[in-house]
C-alpha cells in the first residue's frame, strides 16, 4: 500500500464524498467557524448541548479538502451523547494521535477516527485533520473562529 | 529527442537539487513560480564570497572589504546591464519584490500620493502588489482602483483605460501573472498610463526568469523583481527606478550606509543608490543574484523562451487529455504557469498525492485571492515550468494526476 493509499483510506474517502451530519440546523446552542486561509477551507460547526452539558446534536457546513471534511464528519458522529468534558478529552487524544507517532493514545476510544493515525507522516496536512476540532473546542469555549493557518 | 530536450541539454546537470529522490521517486520539480532551483554557478559564487571575501562593504579600507565592495557593485552593474537601465545607481538592492513594492508605496507614496489620489492595479495581482497600496490608502486616504480581468485571464483593456483619469498617480501591474501565466503587454499599458499622467510600477517577479526586460524601451518608472525566482538566492531583490524619481523620493529606512553625515541636529542623506540601502546589505545575496543573471544571459532568453514554449504547448495538450481536468485561465499570451482543477479532488489533496509520486506542484490561492474569487474557487493546483524541466516531468505529472483520480474514483 502506498503512502497515498494509507492516507486516503476508504472510510476517509467515503466521509469526504458523503459527509454525515452535514447541514445547518434550525437551532443550536454553540457554533464556531473553522477556517484555514492557506488552503481556503472554511467550515461552520453547530452544537446543541443539553442542561447537563451533553452534546445532543452536532452538524457542519462548508467546503474544503477531503481530509478536513472527513475528519469533521467522523468527529461529529462521535460527539453525540458525550459530555463536553469528554469532548475536550477526545480532542486531546485525537491531537496526540495526529501529531505524535509515539503517543500512547487509546485507539479504541477513537473508533473510526483511527483512520487518521498515519497523518503525522504528512505534516502539512495535520492542520486539515484538526481544523474543525479546534472549531468545536472554540464553540464550547464560547469563541467563534478557529484558524489553523 | 524533441527540441525542448536538446536546446538546454546540459542544464539539468547544473542543478544539484534535481539529483535526489522524493518518497523514492524521481523528482519532477514543477514549482519554479514559487522559487527556482539554484545552479552550481550561483551556489559557488555565494560560497566563494563567504569563503574568501567575507567582509562588510563600503566601509573598510582593508583588502577583504575592498574585494567584497567590488563584487557587490559589480553585481549591481550586472543587474543594470540586464535591465538596460541608464545608470547603475537606478538599481536598488532590496530583500525581494515585496520589499521593493513596499519601498515605492512608502517613499513615492509620501512624495506624490495624497487624499483622493488614485492607484490603479489589476485583478490578477499578487498580494504583494495589493496590500502595500491598501496600507498607503489607510495612511493617506488615497483610492485603490482595480482593472478587472476577462474570464480568459487577460487584463480587460477597455476597463483599464476607463479606470485611468487625471487623479491616477500610479499604475502598478504584473508583467506575468503567477496564478494564470498571463503575459501582459507591459509597454502598451505603460504608454496608456503615462498618457493619463500616471507613473508606472511593473512587478517583474515572474517575468525576469522567462523574458528579456528593457526598462528604457518599456519606459516604466519602477520595476521590481526577486533573486530567488531567477535562480538566485532568497532574501535579495531589486527595485529599479528612474533616476529623477528616486532622487526626489525620501528614504524610508534610516541607518548606516544611507547617510553622508550625522549630527543630532541634522543628517545628510547619501546619494543614490545608497540612500535606499540602510544597514548592511545581503552582500552574498547580491553577488549570487549577479551570477544568476549572468547564468541566464549565458543560456540566452531565445533558448529559454523556445524551451518553455515547447514544454508549455506539450503540457497543455497532455493536461487537456485528462478527463475531469479544467484549466483555470486561458490567456491569449502565456508563460509556463498552468493553474488547473480536477473534478472531485480538492487541490490540496491532489498536491499531497502528487508529492507522493515525486511531483512538486503548488496547491492553494498562490497569494492571488482576488484571482481565485474571480473564478469562484478557493484554490487551484499550479504546475510551473522552468529551464530544467523536460518531457519526463510532464509524463510524471500526468501519471500522478491519473493516480489521484484512481484513489478518488
Ligand atoms: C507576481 C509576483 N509578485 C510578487 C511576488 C512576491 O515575491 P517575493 O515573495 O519574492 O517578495 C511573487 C512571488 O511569489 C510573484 O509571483
Amino acid at each position: 500500500m502506498s503512502a497515498s493509499d494509507d492516507l486516503y483510506q476508504e472510510v476517509i474517502l467515503d466521509h469526504s464524498r458523503n459527509p454525515r451530519r452535514y447541514g445547518c440546523p434550525l437551532d443550536h446552542t454553540h457554533c464556531a467557524e473553522g477556517k484555514n486561509p492557506l488552503c481556503g477551507d472554511e467550515y461552520q460547526v453547530y452544537l446543541t448541548l443539553d442542561e447537563e452539558g451533553v452534546v445532543r446534536d452536532a452538524s457542519f457546513e462548508g467546503a474544503g479538502c477531503a481530509i478536513s471534511k472527513a475528519s469533521t464528519s467522523l468527529m461529529l458522529e462521535q460527539l453525540i451523547g458525550k459530555h463536553h468534558e469528554e469532548v475536550h478529552a477526545l480532542f486531546e487524544t485525537f491531537h496526540d494521535m495526529v501529531t505524535n507517532p509515539n503517543g500512547n493514545h487509546d485507539a479504541k476510544e477513537l473508533g473510526k477516527l483511527a483512520a487518521f493515525s498515519g497523518i503525522w507522516k504528512f505534516p502539512s496536512r495535520v492542520k486539515c485533520a484538526i481544523l474543525c476540532w479546534h472549531a468545536v473546542r472554540n464553540a464550547l469555549d464560547g469563541k467563534t473562529t478557529a484558524s489553523t493557518e | 529527442m524533441s527540441k525542448a530536450d536538446t536546446t538546454l541539454l546540459d542544464v539539468r546537470a547544473q542543478f544539484p537539487c534535481l539529483d535526489q529522490k522524493v518518497h523514492g521517486k524521481r523528482l519532477a520539480y514543477l514549482d519554479s513560480a514559487a522559487t527556482a532551483l539554484k545552479p552550481v554557478y550561483v551556489i559557488d559564487a555565494v560560497a566563494h564570497h563567504y569563503t574568501n571575501e567575507s567582509a562588510n562593504i563600503h566601509r573598510g579600507v582593508h583588502h577583504l572589504s575592498e574585494k567584497a565592495t567590488a563584487a557587490f557593485e559589480a553585481a549591481r552593474e550586472t543587474v543594470r546591464a540586464h535591465l538596460n537601465a541608464a545608470h547603475a545607481h537606478e538599481v536598488i538592492f532590496t530583500s525581494g519584490t515585496t520589499d521593493s513594492i513596499n519601498l515605492v508605496a512608502q517613499s513615492f507614496g509620501q512624495l506624490e500620493i495624497g487624499k483622493g489620489d488614485e492607484i490603479l492595479v489589476t485583478e490578477m495581482e499578487h498580494h504583494s502588489n495589493i496590500v502595500p497600496w491598501q496600507l498607503l490608502r489607510e495612511r493617506t486616504g488615497a483610492v485603490l482602483r482595480v482593472a478587472p480581468i476577462t474570464d480568459n485571464g487577460d487584463v480587460d483593456r477597455e476597463a483599464f483605460r476607463a479606470a485611468l483619469n487625471e487623479r491616477t498617480k500610479l499604475v502598478a501591474f504584473t508583467a506575468v501573472s503567477n496564478a494564470l501565466g498571463t503575459v501582459n503587454p507591459v509597454a502598451e499599458l505603460t504608454r496608456e498610463a503615462h498618457a493619463a499622467g500616471a507613473s508606472v510600477l511593473v512587478d517583474a517577479a515572474q517575468a525576469v526568469p522567462v523574458q528579456p526586460i528593457d526598462v528604457q524601451a518599456l519606459d516604466c518608472d519602477f520595476l521590481a523583481f526577486s533573486g530567488h525566482k531567477v535562480f538566485g538566492p532568497t532574501g535579495i531583490g531589486v527595485l529599479y527606478g528612474k533616476e529623477g524619481l528616486l532622487e526626489a523620493m525620501p528614504p524610508v529606512k534610516g541607518g548606516g550606509d544611507m547617510i553622508l553625515s550625522v549630527t543630532f541636529e541634522k543628517t545628510t542623506y547619501n546619494a543614490l543608490p545608497h540612500k535606499f540601502e540602510a544597514g548592511t546589505a545581503h552582500i552574498a545575496g547580491a553577488i549570487g543574484l549577479g551570477r544568476a543573471l549572468e547564468f541566464v544571459r549565458g543560456l540566452g532568453y531565445g533558448a529559454i523562451e523556445a524551451h518553455e514554449a515547447t514544454l508549455l504547448a506539450d503540457a497543455l495538450n497532455a493536461l487537456q487529455s485528462i478527463d475531469g481536468l479544467k484549466l483555470v485561465g486561458t490567456p491569449a499570451n502565456r508563460k509556463g504557469i498552468i493553474s488547473f482543477l480536477i473534478d472531485g479532488i480538492h487541490p490540496h489533496d491532489l498536491g499531497t498525492i502528487l508529492d507522493q509520486e515525486g511531483v512538486a506542484v503548488r496547491a492553494g490561492h498562490h497569494c492571488a485571492q482576488p484571482v481565485m474569487q474571480h473564478y469562484g474557487v478557493a484554490a487551484t493546483a499550479r504546475a510551473s515550468f522552468s529551464i530544467y524541466n523536460n518531457h519526463d516531468d510532464i509524463d510524471q505529472l500526468v501519471a500522478a494526476i491519473r493516480k489521484a483520480q484512481e484513489i478518488f474514483r
